[in-house]
C-alpha cells in the first residue's frame, strides 16, 4: 500500500511495538534465511541415504537424529523448508492471481457477474478447505507443482470474498464516483482507486494464508499424496515417522516442531499486521 | 430558450426500482442552461436535486435507476450516447463537482496524481506535461506552494483546501459545463465565501457555465441569474433571482424564503416573522394525488386535490407549477 512517509514510520513504529507480530515475523526470517542458505548451514546432500545408521537418535554427527533410512532430519527439515516456503508462496499467488480480480469485478459490477460469481465462491467455501484441496489432488495428481494449485485454488473463495466485501465498500466512497464523473474507465478505477484501498486486508489474509497453505501441504504430504519422496517435505516426514512413534519419537517429533513454529511464524505475523494496518485497531 | 442554450433537459424522469416500489425521484423535468451562465437549483433534501445532476452525467447505476427523455447538450441526447462517447465528456465537456470535499479525494493517491489522471484522460498529454498542468490548476485555485501541495496526500489538507482541489480537478480540461452539488455545504462560512468567490472567478475566466445545486438561498443569491426550485421532483417555480426574492409566486417558494431567519427582524409584525412550511416531505413512494405541494400548502383549492395544476407563465422567464396563478 502506498503509504504517506509518516504513516509509513507510524505502521513500523507500531510494529515494533507489537511484540507477538515482531516474533512471528523473527520466526519467518529463521525460516526464509534458512531455506536460502540450505546448501552453506546443511552441505551434505539431505537425501543420500545409509541404511547403516537407520533410526539414530540425536548425535552430533545428525543432530536431530535419523529416519528409516538413515537421512539426516536436520538436513531434511532444512531443505524442507524450501519446499515449504516455495509452497506458501505458490498456493498464495495462485489464490491472489484468481481471487483478487474475481473479487473485484464481482464487487464491483455487482448483477449478474456478481450472483455468478459468488454462487461458485459458495458453492466452494461449502467444502471445508483440506477436504476441497484433497478433491483436487485427486483429480490432479500428487506432486509439487499439483500441491501448490490444489491449495491454492481452495484459498480462492476466500479473497473473493474479502476482496469482494471491500469493494463494495470503497466502490460507494464518493472518490469513487468522482471518478467516474471526471471519465476515468472501469478498469482504472478498479486499479488505481479500489485496488490501493482494499489492499490492507489482502496483506493480512496473505500472510494468514501462507500458514495455512503450509498447514494443508503438509496435511497433504502426511498423507501421501503432497509432495513425493524423495523431496524433502515437512508432512511427508511427518507420515513416514509416524510408523516409529513408540521406538524413535524424534522423527516424527522434529518435523512437527517445524512445522508448528512455521504456521505460528505466520499466524502471529499476520495477527500482527492487522493490529497495525487495521484502522478499525487504532488506538 | 430565447438565448443560445448550452444544456436543455427535456421531460427527465428518473425512477429507481425499489423493493417497496417504483420511487420517481426526477418526474418530468425541464430546464435550460444557456452559456456562460449560473442557474441555481434549491428544494428541500430528497427533492431530486442531486438526481437531476446525476442523471445528466449518467452517473446512476442502471438498474436500479431508469433514466428517460432528452438531455441535449451540443445537439446530442446525452442520454443516447454509449458507455465511450459518454465517458469522453465526463471531466471533459461536463463535469462535477461533490458536496462531501473529505471523502471526494482518494486517500492513497496525491492531490497531483488525482488531477493529472483527469487531465491525462482527455488531453492526451504526457505525465511530465499533465502533472505541470495540475499544479498550475492548483494554483489557479489559489492553493499556497501547489508544487508542495501537488504531491501531498489527501489527508494533509483541510476541507477548504480540498474542495479547491476538487474544483481545480473538475475545471482541469475547461468543460463548458460545471454541476456543482451543494459545492459548500460541508465547510465553513469563511471557506465558503471563498469557493463562492473563485467558482464565480474561474466561471469568467473559463466561460463555463455552472448549475448550482444547493439549500442554501443565500448562496443562490450570490451567485446564480436564474433559479429553479424543486419539490418532490418537479420543478415548481422558475424565476430570474432578484424576481424570485422580490416575488415568489408559489406556496412553497414563499414557504422556503420566509423560513430564513434574519437577524434584526421585527417579531410583532406578523409577515415578517420566522415561518415554516408544515409538515414533512412525503415519502417519494406515496405520491400525493393532485398537486404533489397540497398536503402541507396553506392555500389549498379544490382543483389542488383533484388535478395536477399546470405550468403557468407569469411574465418574462417566470414559470409557476400553481392553481392559484392565473
Amino acid at each position: 500500500m502506498e503509504l504517506p512517509q509518516k504513516q509509513h514510520s507510524l505502521a513500523w513504529r507500531k510494529f515494533k511495538r507489537n511484540r507477538t507480530g515482531l516474533f512471528g515475523s523473527v520466526l519467518i526470517l529463521i525460516y526464509l534465511m534458512t531455506a536460502l542458505l540450505a546448501p552453506v548451514i546443511f552441505p551434505r546432500n539431505p537425501s543420500s541415504l545409509n541404511l547403516m545408521k537407520s533410526l539414530e537418535r540425536p548425535s552430533i554427527e545428525n543432530p536431530l537424529g535419523t529416519d528409516e533410512l538413515g537421512r539426516s532430519i536436520l538436513g531434511r527439515i532444512i531443505y524442507g523448508s524450501r519446499v515449504s516456503l516455495l509452497i506458501a508462496i505458490g498456493v498464495v499467488a495462485v489464490g491472489l492471481l484468481v481471487g483478487v480480480p474475481l473479487g473485484l469485478i464481482s464487487g464491483y459490477y455487482g448483477g449478474k457477474v456478481d450472483f455468478g460469481i459468488q454462487r461458485v465462491t459458495d458453492t466452494m467455501l461449502a467444502f471445508p478447505g483440506f477436504l476441497l484441496a484433497l478433491a483436487l489432488v485427486a483429480v490432479l495428481g500428487v506432486g509439487l507443482k499439483n500441491t501448490i494449485i490444489s491449495v491454492g485454488i481452495s484459498m480462492v473463495p476466500i479473497y473473493i470474498r474479502l476482496v469482494r466485501g471491500c469493494t463494495l465498500l470503497v466502490r460507494e466512497q464518493t472518490y469513487v464516483e468522482a471518478a467516474r464523473a471526471v471519465g476515468t474507465r472501469d478498469a482504472m478505477i478498479l486499479l488505481r482507486h479500489i485496488l490501493p484501498n482494499v489492499l490492507v486486508p489482502i496483506v493480512i489474509q496473505t500472510s494468514l494464508g501462507m500458514g495455512t497453505a503450509i498447514l494443508f501441504a503438509a496435511g497433504l504430504g502426511f498423507l501421501g499424496i503432497g509432495v513425493q519422496p524423495p523431496t524433502p517435505e515437512w508432512g511427508a516426514m511427518l507420515g513416514s515417522g509416524r510408523a516409529y512413534l513408540f521406538n524413535a519419537p524424534h522423527v516424527a517429533t522434529f518435523p512437527g516442531i517445524a512445522i508448528f513454529f512455521a504456521v505460528l511464524g505466520f499466524n502471529l505475523s499476520g495477527d500482527g499486521l492487522r493490529d497495525v494496518l487495521d484502522p478499525r485497531f487504532k488506538i | 430558450m430565447i438565448q443560445d442554450s448550452l444544456l436543455s433537459v427535456i421531460n427527465l424522469r428518473t425512477r429507481f426500482h425499489t423493493y417497496e416500489g417504483v420511487v420517481t425521484a426526477v418526474d418530468g423535468l425541464n430546464m435550460d442552461i444557456h452559456r456562460g451562465e449560473t442557474l441555481g437549483v434549491v428544494g428541500e433534501s430528497g427533492c431530486g436535486k442531486s438526481v437531476t445532476a446525476l442523471s445528466i452525467l449518467r452517473l446512476l447505476p442502471t438498474p436500479p435507476a431508469e433514466i428517460q427523455g432528452t438531455v441535449l447538450f451540443d445537439d446530442l441526447n446525452l442520454l443516447d450516447l454509449s458507455l465511450d462517447e459518454m465517458r469522453r465528456i465526463r471531466g471533459n465537456a461536463i463535469s462535477m463537482v461533490f458536496q462531501e470535499p473529505m471523502t471526494s479525494l482518494n486517500p492513497v493517491l496525491t492531490i497531483g496524481e488525482q488531477i493529472s489522471e483527469a487531465i491525462r484522460l482527455h488531453q492526451g498529454l504526457t505525465r511530465q506535461e499533465a502533472w505541470g498542468k495540475a499544479v498550475e490548476m492548483l494554483q489557479m485555485v489559489q492553493i499556497s506552494s501547489p508544487d508542495m501541495r501537488a504531491r501531498e496526500y489527501p489527508h494533509k489538507l483541510s476541507g477548504g483546501m480540498r474542495q479547491r482541489a476538487m474544483i481545480a480537478m473538475a475545471l482541469s480540461c475547461r468543460p463548458r459545463l460545471l454541476l456543482a452539488d451543494e459545492p459548500t455545504t460541508a465547510l465553513d462560512v469563511t471557506i465558503q465565501a471563498q469557493i463562492v468567490d473563485l467558482m464565480e472567478r474561474l466561471k469568467e475566466e473559463f466561460d463555463t457555465s455552472i448549475v448550482l445545486i444547493t439549500h442554501n438561498l443565500g448562496l443562490i443569491a450570490e451567485m446564480a441569474k436564474r433559479v429553479l426550485v424543486m419539490y418532490m421532483g418537479k420543478v415548481v417555480e422558475e424565476a430570474p433571482v432578484e424576481e424570485l426574492f422580490r416575488e415568489p409566486l408559489h406556496p412553497y417558494t414563499q414557504g422556503l424564503l420566509g423560513s430564513i431567519p434574519w437577524i434584526g427582524r421585527k417579531q410583532k409584525t406578523g409577515r415578517r416573522q420566522l415561518q415554516e412550511i408544515p409538515g414533512v416531505v412525503p415519502s417519494l413512494l406515496e405520491m400525493p394525488e393532485g398537486c404533489r405541494f397540497h398536503p402541507r400548502c396553506s392555500r389549498v383549492m379544490d382543483s389542488c386535490l383533484k388535478e395536477e395544476p399546470p405550468l403557468v407563465q407569469s411574465g418574462e422567464g417566470h414559470r409557476v407549477l400553481c392553481w392559484r396563478i392565473k
